[in-house]
Formats: C-alpha cells, sequence, structure tokens
C-alpha cells in the first residue's frame, strides 16, 4: 500500500516537473514580436552579444516614440550558441512564441539549419552577420535579407585590392578552416586564377586556437609569397601576423571583415601595422552611424563589438518595413523591404529581390598608427 | 546545534575562496586604455556564498551521518527507491504504461517547441543507450563516440543530396555505414587498455571531424549540407509543426525499439560476457569468452545506434556540418551514461532528459547557463558518483536448498 | 635545409610548449589514474592571472623584470591554488567512486572554469604583454629561432631536470613514487597519500602556470577558450610518451610538435591534427603503453 503512494507520488512528480517547464503563456497584447536569435554563448558569444544590444536600442528607440501603428514592440531574445541543431530549436522557440520578424543568426550554419523553419512560418530574417553566398544567391530562402556582403563579393573586392593596387604577384591564401574563413578563401582563390595576373602558391588552413602558428608562417616564406590574404578572425590574423614580424617577414598581409575589427589592433598592437582589410564603406561621417555608436557608449559605456552597425541597421530596415507596410505579413514586409529605401549606418539600403543589401558599400583599409584608415 | 567550530572552519573556507578568486574576480584591467577596475564587491560575495554554501553543505553531512547511523541495524533495506520499483513487474508494467501515454500524447499537451526539444532529448536518449551499450556494460571508455553520429548524419546528408535517397532507405544504411566503421577502428585499437583506448577513440572522432571540414569535394566543407530532406510518410505533404510531431513520434518509436533490443541484449549471452569482460578479461578469456570478437560486437553496436540516431539528426536539423560534431558531444553523451548510473537503463534516459533539457530550461539564467551547468555536473558527481539509478549487480539467490545456506551472485 | 632546421626549430618549441602543460597530465595520471580534463583550464587561469597582474604592474610603472617575476609567481601561486582547490572540491569525495565518475566532475569542472573567467573578465581576446624581451645576442638567427623560443626551451629543459630531481631524490619525491606505485601500501608505511596527491596537483598545476605566462607571451593573446585546445594536445602528447612517465610525456610533447610542424612543413597544415591522432594511434598500435610508459603484466 505504502508502495503504492509513493508511485503515485513519482508519478506525480514527473508529471508535475515536466509541467513546470511549459513556459507561462506570454501576456496576450498587441505587441510586434521581434526576435533576436544568435551566439550569446560559447566561443562564438562576442559576435553575437553586440546584435542584441543593437536591437535593444533600436527597440527602446522606437518604443520611446511610441512603437509602430500603436503598437509596442517586444524583443524575444533566444541563444543559439552558433550551432545548427541548437539554432532549429531557437528558431521553432521563437516561432511558437509567435514571432513577427527576426533579426539573426549570427553564424552562416546556424542560419541555415534555421531558415526553413521561419519560412515555413512566414517569418522574415534579417542577419547581421551571415555572409555565406548560398543564404541569398540559392534562391531558396525568399524571407532571408543581410546587411552585410556576402564571401564572394569581399573576396572581389580584397583579390582585385591586392592584384591591382599593390600589384600583389605570388599569393599565399590562408584560412581558419571555418565557415566563414574557409568559404572566403576559396573565392578568393578562384578569383586570382581566373585574373590570370597573379598566381596561388599556398592554400591552407590552419587550426584555430593552435598553441603556434610557425610552421604555417616558414611555409608562406619558402613559397616566396608576396602577399597573404587570409579568411577568418582577428585572433588567428593577429597570431599569423605577429608571428611574421617575428621571423622577419615583411609582406602585404590582406583580410577580411572579421579581421576589420578595432579588437584585432589592440591584440597585435604594433604588428598590426599595415595589414589591410575590406570591411563595410567608412561610416564615420554618416549621422545615424554616430548616433548609433554613441548610443551605444551611453548605454554600456564602451564601444560597440563586432557586427553592431550591421546588426543596428538590420532593426532598423526591419521596423522601417513594418511601418512602411503597416503589416506584420511576410509578403508585406518584402515588398517593402525590396522597394523602401532607409537610413542606416551602413548607408541609405534596401534590399535587391534575392535579399542582399543594396547601397553597402564595401572599401579597403589599412592599419595606420593603431587605427583603419579608408585606402582610397 | 551548530558548533562553533564548524562555523570558524566556514570562515576560513570564505576566506580562503576570497584569496582564491581575487585577480579574476577583483581585478579587471583594460591593457589598451591602461586603466584597473577594482570591484570589491565581488570579493565580498564570494566570501559570503561560500560562507553560506559550506555551512549548508556541513549540515547536510551532519545529517546523512546522522541517517547512516540510525540505519545501520538493518542493511536490507537500504536497496534504493527506484530500484524496487523497477524490479517488481506490478509497479513497472502500470508505471511504462503512464510514461507511454504521456510520451505519446506530449505533442498534444505542448507546444512545438516543447516537441522539438524534447526530440532532441530523446535523440540523446538513444545515444546514451548506445554508448551504455560500450562504456557501460562493457566497459570500453570511448571519447570519440560521437565520430560515428557525425558517420550517420553525413550518409544521410550526401546520399540524399548525390542519389536522392530517402530517410528511410538511408536508415538502415547508415547505421550499418557506422557500424562497420566501428568494426574498422576495434580491431588495431581494441588491445589497448583502458585510458589509452581512450585517448585513441578520442583521436578517431578528431580525424573524422577534420576530414569532414577539409575535404571539401566530398563533404562540402565547413558550410556544411544544406536543404536535406525530412523524412516522408507515405509522400504525405506536411507541415513544419507536422513534420516536428512526425518526427517526435519516430523516435519514440526507436527509443522504445532501443530500450526493448538493449534490454535483451544485456539478458543474453553476450550481455553476460560483456559485463563479465568489464570486471576480469583474464577470467574470461580463461573461461573461453572469445575477447577482440566480444569486445568488437559492442564497439559495433554501439556504433549503429549513433548512426542511427546521426540520421534522424540530418533529417530533423535538415542541415550538417562538422561544428556539430566535436569533442564536447562525445563528452556530453558520456556525462548522459555515467550521471544516469552506467550499465542502467533507466538510468541513462533520466541521464538524457536531465543534460540535455537542463540547458535549455537554463536559458532563463541566460549567461550564466553553461556556468550552471557545469557546476551542476561536478556537484551530482560528487553526492552521486554510482549516478542516479545505480546499476544492481545481478544476483541470483539460492532458495534454500539444502541447509539454507548463504546466497551467491555471479 | 634551411627549411628543414626552422622547422625543426618550430617543432621543439611547439613541443615544449605542450610538454609544459603535459607534466601536469601525466603526474596526476601517475598518482591517481585520473584524466584531468580540467588541467588546460588551469593553464588557462595562470595564463590570465599573469595577464592581469603583469598589465596591473605595468601601468603602475614597475621594471619590466619585476614584472616577468612578479606575475610568473602570481600565476604559479593561483594556479597552484586553483589546483589543490579543485582536487579538494570535486576529485577527492569521488576516490572510492566508480573510475568514470571523476572524470565527468573533471569534464564539468572545466566547462565551469571556462564559463567562470567568461564571465568574470570577458569573451573577447585580450593583448598579453610580451614579457619576453626581443635578446639582441639571438638577432642573427632570429628568423629561425626566435628570442621566446629560446625561453620556452630553456624554460621547459631546467624544468624537467628539476622536476626528475625532485621525482628522485626528495623525500616527498619518493613518497609520490610509492604512492603512485600502490596506494594501500604507501598507506601502510606512514605515507600521508592525500598530501601526496595535494602536492601533486600543486606542482603540476604551477608549471601549467608556468607554461601559461610563456605560451600567452609567445603568441601574444588569450582569452577563456584557449586552455580547452591546448589541454587535449598536452594530453595526447602525454599518453604517446606514456601516462604517468615524466620523461615520457616530454619525449612525447617533442615528437608531437615535430610531427606537427614536419607535417605542415612538408605536407598541409589543414591535417596537422589528422597526422598528430594518427601518428598517436599508430605508436599505440605497436607500443600500447606508449613511448616510455612500463607496459603492465597483470599477475593473476
Amino acid at each position: 500500500m505504502k508502495s503504492a503512494l509513493k508511485k503515485k507520488l513519482f508519478v506525480t512528480a514527473v508529471a508535475l516537473s515536466f509541467a513546470l517547464t511549459v513556459p507561462v503563456a506570454t501576456i496576450a497584447g498587441d505587441t510586434i514580436k521581434f526576435g533576436v536569435a544568435g551566439a550569446q554563448s560559447g566561443d562564438l558569444a562576442s559576435y553575437g552579444i553586440p546584435t542584441v544590444k543593437a536591437a535593444e536600442l533600436v527597440v527602446a528607440a522606437y518604443n520611446a516614440k511610441g512603437g509602430i501603428n500603436g503598437k509596442k514592440i517586444e524583443l524575444l531574445i533566444e541563444d543559439d550558441v552558433c550551432k545548427p541543431e541548437v539554432a532549429t530549436n531557437t528558431a521553432t522557440k521563437l516561432v511558437t512564441d509567435g514571432v513577427d520578424v527576426v533579426l539573426g543568426h549570427i553564424c552562416s550554419g546556424a542560419t541555415k539549419a534555421a531558415l526553413p523553419i521561419y519560412k515555413e512560418a512566414g517569418v522574415v530574417v534579417m542577419s547581421p552577420s551571415a555572409t555565406n553566398p548560398g543564404l541569398t544567391q540559392s534562391g531558396d530562402y525568399p524571407n532571408f535579407f543581410r546587411t552585410i556582403a556576402s564571401d564572394d563579393a569581399q573576396a572581389k573586392t580584397e583579390v582585385d585590392f591586392a592584384i591591382n593596387v599593390i600589384g600583389a604577384k605570388k599569393i599565399a591564401v590562408i584560412h581558419d578552416k571555418g565557415d566563414y574563413g574557409k568559404g572566403l578563401a576559396e573565392f578568393a582563390k578562384t578569383f586570382v586564377e581566373q585574373s590570370g595576373k597573379a598566381e596561388v602558391v599556398l592554400f591552407e588552413g590552419v587550426t584555430p586556437g593552435a598553441v603556434d602558428y610557425t610552421a604555417i608562417v616558414q611555409k608562406i616564406k619558402r613559397k616566396g609569397a608576396d602577399t597573404v590574404i587570409f579568411g577568418g578572425y582577428h585572433p588567428e590574423a593577429s597570431k599569423i601576423v605577429s608571428m611574421m614580424k617575428k621571423k622577419r617577414m615583411n609582406l602585404n598581409f590582406i583580410s577580411d571583415d572579421g579581421v576589420k575589427d578595432d579588437t584585432f589592433i589592440k591584440v597585435a598592437g604594433k604588428n598590426a601595422e599595415g595589414v589591410y582589410a575590406s570591411g563595410p564603406q567608412d561610416n564615420s561621417t554618416n549621422p545615424v552611424s554616430i548616433a548609433a555608436i554613441a548610443a551605444h557608449k551611453e548605454a554600456y559605456n564602451e564601444d560597440p563589438g563586432a557586427f553592431y552597425e550591421n546588426a543596428y541597421s538590420a532593426a532598423l530596415a526591419l521596423l522601417n518595413a513594418i511601418e512602411k507596410a503597416g503589416s506584420t505579413d511576410m509578403a508585406a514586409i518584402v515588398k517593402a523591404l525590396q522597394n523602401e529605401k532607409v537610413e542606416t549606418p551602413v548607408g541609405n539600403i534596401n534590399f535587391d529581390a534575392k535579399g542582399d543589401a543594396v547601397g553597402v558599400g564595401f572599401a579597403m583599409y589599412q592599419v595606420r598608427d593603431g587605427k583603419y584608415v579608408e585606402v582610397k | 546545534m551548530f558548533p562553533l567550530k564548524e562555523l570558524k572552519r566556514s570562515a576560513l573556507i570564505a576566506l580562503w575562496f576570497a584569496f582564491l578568486t581575487f585577480p579574476i574576480m577583483v581585478i579587471k584591467v583594460d591593457p589598451i586604455e591602461r586603466t584597473v577596475e577594482w570591484r570589491w564587491d565581488n570579493m565580498f560575495f564570494i566570501a559570503l556564498g561560500s560562507f553560506v554554501i559550506s555551512i549548508l553543505s556541513k549540515v547536510y553531512l551532519i545529517r546523512k551521518e546522522r541517517r547512516a547511523g540510525r540505519k545501520k541495524g538493518n542493511r536490507s533495506i537500504t536497496e534504493p527507491f527506484m530500484q524496487r520499483i523497477l524490479r517488481e513487474p506490478r509497479f513497472l508494467y502500470p508505471l511504462s504504461l503512464a510514461v507511454l501515454v504521456f510520451a505519446l500524447s506530449f505533442p498534444y499537451l505542448f507546444s512545438t517547441y516543447q516537441t522539438n526539444i524534447m526530440t532532441t532529448a530523446l535523440m540523446y536518449v538513444v545515444l546514451g543507450l548506445g554508448l551504455n551499450i560500450v562504456v557501460g556494460v562493457a566497459g570500453l571508455l570511448d571519447l570519440g563516440y560521437v565520430a560515428f553520429y557525425a558517420v550517420g548524419a553525413y550518409s544521410y546528408a550526401l546520399l540524399n543530396m548525390h542519389f536522392n535517397m530517402g530517410f528511410w532507405a538511408v536508415l538502415p544504411i547508415g547505421g550499418l555505414f557506422a557500424a562497420f566503421l566501428g568494426i574498422l577502428l576495434g580491431f588495431p585499437v581494441l588491445r589497448l587498455r583502458g585510458d589509452y583506448l581512450a585517448i585513441v577513440t578520442l583521436g578517431f572522432g578528431e580525424i573524422i571531424r577534420l576530414i569532414l571540414e577539409n575535404w571539401n569535394d566530398f563533404s562540402q566543407g565547413p558550410s556544411g549540407i544544406a536543404n536535406i530532406a525530412r523524412p516522408g510518410f507515405f509522400g504525405m505533404d506536411m507541415s513544419f509543426a507536422g513534420g516536428i510531431t512526425y518526427i517526435y513520434y519516430l523516435v519514440v518509436g526507436l527509443v522504445i525499439v532501443t530500450i526493448f533490443v538493449v534490454n535483451r541484449l544485456q539478458n543474453s549471452r553476450l550481455g553476460r560476457a560483456w559485463l563479465a569482460l568489464r570486471e576480469d578479461e583474464i577470467a574470461c578469456q580463461a573461461m573461453g569468452i572469445d575477447k577482440t570478437k566480444t569486445k568488437l560486437v559492442a564497439f559495433s553496436l554501439g556504433a549503429f545506434w549513433a548512426g542511427l540516431v546521426g540520421v534522424i539528426f540530418a533529417a530533423k536539423t535538415t542541415f550538417v556540418n562538422p561544428a556539430s560534431f566535436t569533442f564536447l558531444e562525445s563528452a556530453i553523451i558520456l556525462s548522459i551514461v555515467v550521471l544516469g548510473g552506467m550499465g542502467s537503463i533507466v538510468g541513462v534516459i533520466f541521464g538524457a532528459l536531465i543534460l540535455i533539457l537542463m540547458p535549455e530550461y537554463l536559458r532563463a539564467l541566460s549567461e550564466y547557463r553553461m556556468l550552471a551547468f557545469g557546476g551542476i555536473l561536478v556537484v551530482m558527481m560528487v553526492f552521486r558518483p554510482e549516478g542516479l539509478i545505480s546499476n544492481v549487480r545481478r544476483s541470483y539467490q539460492f532458495k534454500k536448498q539444502s541447509s539454507g545456506q548463504a546466497s551467491d551472485r555471479s | 635545409m634551411d627549411y628543414f632546421i626552422e622547422l625543426f626549430f618550430g617543432g621543439l618549441t611547439r613541443g615544449s610548449i605542450y610538454a609544459l602543460i603535459a607534466l601536469g597530465y601525466t603526474m596526476v595520471y601517475g598518482i591517481i589514474g585520473l584524466i584531468n580534463f580540467a588541467h588546460g583550464e588551469i593553464y588557462m587561469i595562470g595564463a590570465f592571472t599573469s595577464f592581469i597582474v603583469a598589465t596591473v604592474l605595468s601601468i603602475y610603472g614597475f621594471p619590466v623584470l619585476a614584472i616577468v617575476v612578479i606575475a610568473g609567481l602570481a600565476a604559479a601561486v593561483w594556479s597552484a591554488s586553483y589546483g589543490f582547490t579543485i582536487e579538494k572540491l570535486a576529485y577527492r569525495p569521488l576516490r572510492k567512486a566508480p573510475r568514470l565518475a571523476p572524470l565527468i566532475s573533471a569534464i564539468g569542472m572545466s566547462i565551469f572554469l571556462q564559463n567562470y573567467v567568461l564571465l568574470a573578465q570577458t569573451s573577447d581576446f585580450l593583448p598579453f604583454p610580451a614579457l619576453i624581451p626581443e635578446f639582441a645576442f639571438m638577432e642573427p638567427v632570429a628568423h629561425i629561432v626566435g628570442s621566446s623560443d629560446l625561453v620556452i626551451l630553456v624554460t621547459t629543459a631546467l624544468v624537467m631536470i628539476g622536476l626528475t630531481f625532485l621525482i628522485k631524490f626528495t623525500k616527498i619525491g619518493k613518497a609520490m613514487r610509492a604512492t603512485a606505485q600502490d596506494k594501500t601500501m604507501a598507506v601502510l608505511v606512514g605515507i600521508n597519500v592525500d598530501r601526496v596527491i595535494s602536492a601533486t596537483f600543486i606542482i603540476g598545476s604551477a608549471l601549467a602556470a608556468i607554461g601559461g605566462l610563456l605560451i600567452a607571451s609567445h603568441i601574444g593573446q588569450i582569452n577563456f577558450y584557449i586552455g580547452f585546445i591546448a589541454g587535449i594536445k598536452a594530453f595526447t602528447a602525454a599518453v604517446l610518451g606514456g601516462i604517468g612517465s615524466i620523461p615520457g610525456a616530454v619525449l612525447g610533447s617533442l615528437v608531437l610538435g615535430l610531427t606537427e610542424s614536419f607535417a605542415t612543413g612538408y605536407v598541409s597544415s589543414d591535417y596537422e591534427d589528422v597526422f598528430a591522432f594518427s601518428l598517436l594511434v599508430l605508436i599505440l598500435i605497436f607500443k600500447p603503453s606508449g613511448l616510455l610508459g612500463k607496459a603492465e603484466t597483470k599477475k593473476v
């Protein structure tokens, strides 16, 4: 008898523990649900957190003005750790919570995994940082937009610059074996080969986080490269650049948006001098950009992190489209995104039929005296 | 009451932690601006926190001792409550039925999101049960289990992409590929002992991941394979929510099959050979058990389940890339097995549900999520080192034969 | 030939780096048979502590030499304290538990420490001050062997010699060897096993901290995640050399470092780690207890 009671208790406990896990139903109300998804923990957290901050600031500004068409905007922030399998959970959670538009995801892989779910639910997604060309060019995802240039556009800028401006003849293409870095490096390799004016003497990946890059640097030297094009993020770039300086090598080092980050200059110090990186057009005179950065400094008392401006722009573009469309219907928002131009920190933009931003310029920068300066 | 001596001890512990965490918690430097921030309030919280925790744990220990002291007289009822339930068919059958009914009605009771993460958790139940064959039953420490998972996932992704093969056709193929790879790897390495085997399997797991990452022509490299078909159901077109529910039932089915098979296996001749091998290899060989063959079967069977789940994983996320198959994943599956209780099927189920659902529900803690996860793992191990539900050693009792001699165990 | 020499020295440096971490793994394993997955995190904490202390001191205008010494000492002291505390909290209660319980506890500890540093400090990469100066006398060969490579090589050699001396000739060393051989027996002859194990953790952690300081200074940056990757590699090296054996850990690390360097130099860095792990598998197939590990024969 006693055991039977215990069993009952046990079953109740199990049932209860499951029941407790069901989130309390969101307070019903007429709000626009603005989802933010990306890495907020784990080793890639530093690329996702600035996007959350951008969304918070933009939404707060809109709500202070009374929202859109009388509706307040509600933020739903979810972490996907940049992992595809977690991203599907995140996306399902957002869709279940009735999200209207999503700002995210941060990594291309996670974005690819999550997009079919949003597409099915008719949710417009805009990423500040997913650069994989297939996301827009494949035509698979009519609900996807982004405020960052795709890998191939960026690689093209870099290669043109290397060949035409600095006159590179022998190029070593190095990448970090990652989704972003390797994709970019492969486009760079193809473009160099197509140009016929320079040759790729080395195409290899380095292991991110490895304790030492001496061997690969020596290999670059042995292959007689005069220019290195690196696809990847700033930690590896600064290790390679520093190692090259240590080995008394003076090559041109060209890299990408993942390196055009002030942290790179901070970490690499004086070794960073002379490094080239491609990045979105210089916005330092753009009033929207100045306001966005000032807002961040005021709210968090520090400089914004990676992809902050892209995220800020994406949030503005999404909310503007909802406002202009007058509804949160996917077709209406898509139409508004394509036709209505909007002032953002990355320029006066709208989107093409595939989902890439029109009006976001790309430029080359060089580190001079501890600052990225645009190279004309 | 609480002795003063203990209070003093707790104060000392608090002092020690204040010292220990001093550089990391208190000082924050900005090497660029060259400024130092001294966060003394953190030190205060650490000291206070460790003081309270140390007192609480002491109270717990004193209580436990008292309880242990009281129980000393009659040892027979120390068998845990869970096991008694599991042993008695009278309780086991209604309970399983209740769980089954609950599992089947889950998608109707809860939201799509809940169903989705429950599917993930159940996938890890199967993974855990598969690894349990290798680690828990046969006693071979495998730190590269995720490799087989990856093989299953990529089998489906690639076969679907190149040959447009369907989910149901690939499901067994993925499992067999993984099992075959298990045999291939098993041959050279199974003569290694304990931790040497562990590191070799770890290396093997990394090798598979690195190949997937670097060999672009084969696997599309780090950018992964997208648009993998969801499983079909007699050609029916399903909505997104319907698809999730469908995969959920599919996984529930797989869990049931796995439990059934693993249970039968454990009670089979082979299962007993595994258990024996885990306890004493030399004695086993003396008894005529083919050591290599028995281990290989364990290894490849474990791999088979990982392959199956891999195929489902690919079908569920519709996207695979090598980033999903890191060492951390192997570590989590292993944690499921150990935390649940090595060799115990119910234990593994609980382990998987806890470890996989916990990070999802800890989302409320946002950035403290993984900190809590790591901490809970340590605390759980310290307080229940044999796992949540420890496996009972198989024992046989002589029922009063000649002179009522004592029981024996095998 | 020049290229070969460059790769050779590159490999030696890399191997020495692994060795400093691998020693801690192998010592702990030798004594209590535990793969201490949190050891990589101890190394990371050592690097962070020295980073914090060095930056604070340089802000207050201390001379370079003083900074190096104090930062090194601070890193060693705090890492040792962490090692000591972790052993007491997470491993000691599990001494009699099933074999895998401490392993999971170690994995949990590793995740915990990573996130602890992430939350208390930052997720960003931080520039590590170049504590090792560029020696003028190294300038002619700087393109082959840099000053920091030299310091790392010399330190590893010194540490290795010191450790061998400690284990062979001191009382605590003798107690360690006895504990490693047979814990019960060691207790019977009056060795305080708990204290020996604590000492092992303290020494191993202090070595990792020195490693952390040198490596971070060599590569010039740190973040909370550096321990994990370095830890796995060092662990591989320790197993390669025969886990539990101190010269084995150093030999294994050097072999691993050289293999990776030559594989990158002559084949491709794409498969650098594949080579490393394949070598491990190959060696273990032919020598199942590593290069210098003792073959275990079990008496029945």
